[in-house]
């Protein structure tokens, strides 16, 4: 049985319905993410998992215990803010004991837990500071711990690197984790950033105004994204417009150059608009040989972004992003060549309907 | 070589900052020439003026002379009437402020309150008092209309508007608007993350208060509170309009001695000055750590 | 949390009442003037007095010579310090603190001592010069007030990179202080300009203790000798009071400021 359990969860605000028929499963120790544009309900489903709001119906089970109507002082479950909300009253020693201190546990308990929660944020020396006196990242990581020194059943967090440094939210992240899988603790981790996503998770909830467009591990919902906004908010994603040759030979046009899509053409009819869906990564700036198809352009962008190459193919309407590693030996070509690029049938998605003008 | 080039360009700094500088300084100096002809000038002297006899010799007489009866009583009235109404006006007016910010009251009201209390807050003097006498004197509207209704004499409870509750009640009225306006901005400070932090750490509402949310408030609350006894202090006109001499604060006392020299000495009205600038001066300064104090908390 | 809700409209009920009752009351009382009825007499008393008409007019434009001196005085200040003087800041602002410390008595009675008959400055040896006096008393109690308005107003529009821009588009600096600055900074002086007009129409100290036909003493004499006029007043320096204050909020953001009359 699963240990968190949401069921038909909906939140209605007035006339707006804010979360519709959310239903989860998540097991014990695992790390969730919810991913998804703002406004897309996710941050509201995190509150009522807290308890700060209240759901128009639906329940919320955790270890089975049905804990929907209670307030959020008894649910043993640990929040991570987006602004830290350390209490700027108290040390980072006396925040991270707040838990423990209003549960009036002895204070000596207390002061090995404290010490223990600095050492697993690895900020053993900063107990007497004040958070004025802390880096962003820094009052992060004590709220971090001040929320697991309460040992909560569930770890929520929302947003939390979103305040922070480009640099700094990028280690944060892994310590988040690494913090995370020695404790064993299942935690929800809200984000818009597909990045911190896909790094961090076991699983992804992806949401979309107030709906869950899938579930599924990182590699999944990259590699199999099983609704549009899915291919299209999950990394970045080249989208084509094509018109249908022969179905049944799997035929397609872009922009008067046939190519062969292997998959997706079920009931098309010729002649139709469809969009086409391409990864950069499976793009090649080689003319590849064997049953890839291939198509013939000129390089309108090159990006030079270190590690990678980010080159632009335009044919007459369409262009295509791929990206290559870069190798010194190598220059990376200019611009107004003419080239070809090549992919695999199989890394061709055809999507639903035409893209939208 | 190029860089040698640059640097050789460059005049000696020495010359352009001074002739840069007195522009500068020109530019402020009708501000300071004003206010020391005629705020600092004026009060400097008094003060100075608070340690001399009338030949001129220093003394401590003065000083001395403030302990005197009449004198005393004054200061302890002006203490007794501005500590009441701060004290009341603080409570009042946070407890108001704390209705409206978060006690779950319709958006409109804040506005609302707020551009009342400019209103209020500015509604003070003989105006204030005449209203005062038109509500609870013998014959104002409430007096009259607990008698006619409820049989009720306000008189019999031995509540007379011309006295010491009566000025307080008087002075709160522009107290707890100045309360109000004060203590929002820091009521707005305390985050509702807080809350729900303390919340989801276990805390009750009790808690969440005697932990968090007074302990941030307190320097603005007592701060704010310093301002409104020092406020309390330096007014006049008020209780001139409404209890005149009967009621003998430092304030009127200072007015009759400038007026007709009821003191017959003039070093001694000097010296009243700078018992009232020090009690005033000190709240300020008072104030203003504790504001600091609160903002580094909250930076 | 519904039952702190409760609480809370009681709270604001009691506010509500406690601000009102005494205007009702006043205005109540305001038109009993004629026995046994209730009429705008004390009103048409009030306005054909010729003092009320002579002190509202005095009182009027002192405090418009007040607000002219005190925009004079304060906007080139506070624009040289934000933008080159920064580190004058806290010694101007001290200074622009200091008439909250010091009580309008104590600085008039500095005035008599100094600027009487016989001191190298006699402004109270003529009419002109006490009113001059008078004026520069009245500057110096709005100057907090009117300092913190313009200041945030400068500091809301962030004044030097804006000189910046203008400087390097060829500005000279009369040019910048009148059409970059001057113009921003409007509704923070507005809101001054309204505040000061509050202290100034309703104060009494100093223009009592100087001796000059203003509002304030006027108020007071009424007050001391007359039973319904009194009352009619108040209800019209609350008006003249809520003006002020409506007429900020209209102009906008500025500092809520507030001025106790005392």
């Amino acid at each position: 049985m699963a240990f968190l359990s949401i069921q038909e969860l909906r939140k209605v605000f007035g006339a707006a319905s804010v979360v519709q028929k959310f239903d989860l499963a998540v097991e014990r120790g695992e790390f969730i993410s919810f991913l998804g544009p703002s406004g897309c309900g996710k941050t509201t489903v995190l509150r009522m998992i807290a308890g700060f709001e209240r759901p128009t119906s639906g329940a919320i089970r955790v270890d089975g215990k049905n804990v929907t109507d209670l307030p959020p002082n008894r649910r043993n479950v640990g929040m991570v803010f987006q602004a830290y909300a350390l209490f700027p009253n108290m040390t980072v020693a006396g925040n991270v004991a707040f838990g423990l201190k209003v549960a009036h546990r002895p204070q000596s308990e207390i002061a090995a837990r404290v010490e223990e929660m600095l050492k697993l944020i690895k900020l053993p020396a900063l107990g007497n500071r004040y958070p004025y006196q802390l880096s962003g990242g820094q009052q992060q990581r004590v709220a971090l711990a001040r929320a697991l020194a309460i040992k909560p059943q569930i770890l929520l967090l929302d947003e939390p690197l979103s305040a922070l440094d480009a640099k700094i939210r990028v280690s944060l992240r892994e310590e988040i984790r690494t913090v995370q899988r020695n404790l064993g603790i299942t935690t929800i981790f809200v984000t818009h950033d597909q990045e911190e996503a896909l790094s961090m998770s076991d699983r992804v909830v992806v949401m979309n105004e107030g709906r869950i467009e899938q579930i599924g591990t990182p590699f999944e919902i990259y590699n199999y994204p099983r609704t549009r906004f899915v291919a299209s908010f999950v990394g970045t994603l080249n989208i084509l417009q094509c018109r249908v040759a022969d179905p049944a030979r799997g035929t397609i046009m872009i922009d008067e150059q046939e190519i062969v899509a292997s998959r997706g053409l079920n009931g098309a009819k010729a002649g139709e608009l469809r969009s086409v869906a391409l990864r950069p990564e499976a793009v090649s700036l080689r003319e590849a040989n064997g049953d890839w198809n291939r198509l013939r352009g000129t390089i309108e962008e090159v990006s030079f972004l270190g590690a990678i190459v980010r080159i632009r193919v335009r044919f007459k309407e369409s262009a295509v992003s791929l990206d290559t590693f870069n190798s010194p030996g190598a220059p990376p070509p200019e611009r107004g060549q003419s080239t070809i690029v090549s992919f695999a049938r199989d890394d061709l998605l055809v999507l639903d309907g035409a893209e939208p003008a | 070589m190029v860089v040698q080039t640059i640097v050789e360009d460059f005049p000696p700094i020495a010359a352009t900052p001074r002739r840069r500088l007195s522009w500068n300084w020109l530019g402020v100096v009708p501000f300071f020439a004003f206010t020391a002809l005629f705020l600092l000038l004026p009060t400097g002297l008094l003060m100075v003026g608070a340690f001399q006899d009338a030949d001129g010799y220093f003394t401590l007489n003065n000083i001395r002379n403030l302990f005197t009866e009449t004198i005393w009583n004054a200061y302890k009235i002006s203490i007794e009437v501005s500590l009441a109404s701060a004290l009341l006006g603080a409570l009042l007016g946070f407890l108001l402020a704390y209705a409206v910010i978060g006690g779950g009251l319709p958006r409109w009201l804040r506005p609302t309150l707020m551009t009342l209390s400019g209103v209020a807050s500015n509604f003070a003097g003989v105006p204030l008092a005449f209203a005062f006498l038109a509500t609870l004197g013998p014959t104002g509207l409430v007096t009259v209309l607990l008698m006619y209704f409820f049989n009720f004499s306000l008189r019999s409870t031995g509540f007379n508007l011309l006295s010491f509750w009566g000025l307080t009640l008087t002075y709160l009225y522009f107290q707890i608007p100045l309360m109000v306006l004060i203590m929002t901005p820091a009521l707005d400070g305390l985050k509702k993350e807080w809350r729900e932090a303390s919340s989801i750490l276990g805390a009750t509402r009790w808690q969440y208060w005697r932990h968090v949310a007074l302990p941030v408030l307190w320097p603005s609350f007592l701060g704010s509170a310093l301002l409104l006894f020092a406020n309390s202090f330096g007014a006049i006109a008020t209780a001139y309009a409404l209890t005149g001499s009967s009621l003998n604060i430092v304030t009127i006392l200072l007015y009759a001695q400038i007026r007709g020299d009821v003191l017959h000495d003039q070093n001694l009205g000097y010296a009243l000055a700078l018992g009232m600038i020090v009690l005033t001066g000190a709240s300020n300064i008072f104030y203003i750590w504790l504001r600091a104090r609160s903002e580094r908390w909250l930076k | 949390m519904k039952r702190g809700r409760v609480w809370s409209w009681v709270a604001i009920i009691i506010g509500a009442i406690y601000f009102f009752v005494p205007l009702i009351a006043t205005f109540e009382f305001s038109l009993r003037m004629r026995r046994g009825t209730h009429s705008f007499d004390a009103y048409a008393v009030v306005f054909s007095d010729q003092r009320f008409q002579a002190s509202f007019l005095y009182s009027s434009v002192l405090a418009l010579a007040t607000i002219v001196v005190g925009v004079l005085l304060v906007v080139p200040t506070a624009y040289w310090v934000e933008l080159r003087l920064r580190r004058l800041r806290p010694l101007v602002e001290f200074i622009t603190l200091l008439p909250l410390v010091i009580p309008a008595i104590v600085l008039v009675f500095g005035y008599l001592r100094i600027y009487n008959s016989s001191s190298w400055l006699p402004l109270t040896a003529s009419e002109r010069g006490t009113d001059i006096l008078l004026m520069f008393g009245y500057v110096s109690l709005s100057l907090p007030y009117m300092y913190r308005a313009v200041d945030t107003g400068l500091r809301a529009i962030d004044v030097r990179t804006l000189t910046e821009a203008a400087e390097s588009l060829g500005a000279k600096w009369p040019a910048i202080l009148f059409r970059v600055i001057f113009p921003n900074v409007r509704s923070g002086i507005l809101s001054g300009a309204f505040l000061t007009f509050a202290i100034v129409i309703g104060e009494f100290t100093l223009a009592s203790l100087l001796d000059r036909p203003a509002f304030g003493p006027y108020l007071q004499l009424i007050g001391a000798n007359r039973a319904y006029e009194p009352a009619a007043l108040a209800i019209i320096a609350f008006a003249v009071t809520w003006a002020c204050m409506g007429l900020i909020n209209l102009v906008g953001s500025g500092a809520r400021g507030t001025a106790p009359a005392r």
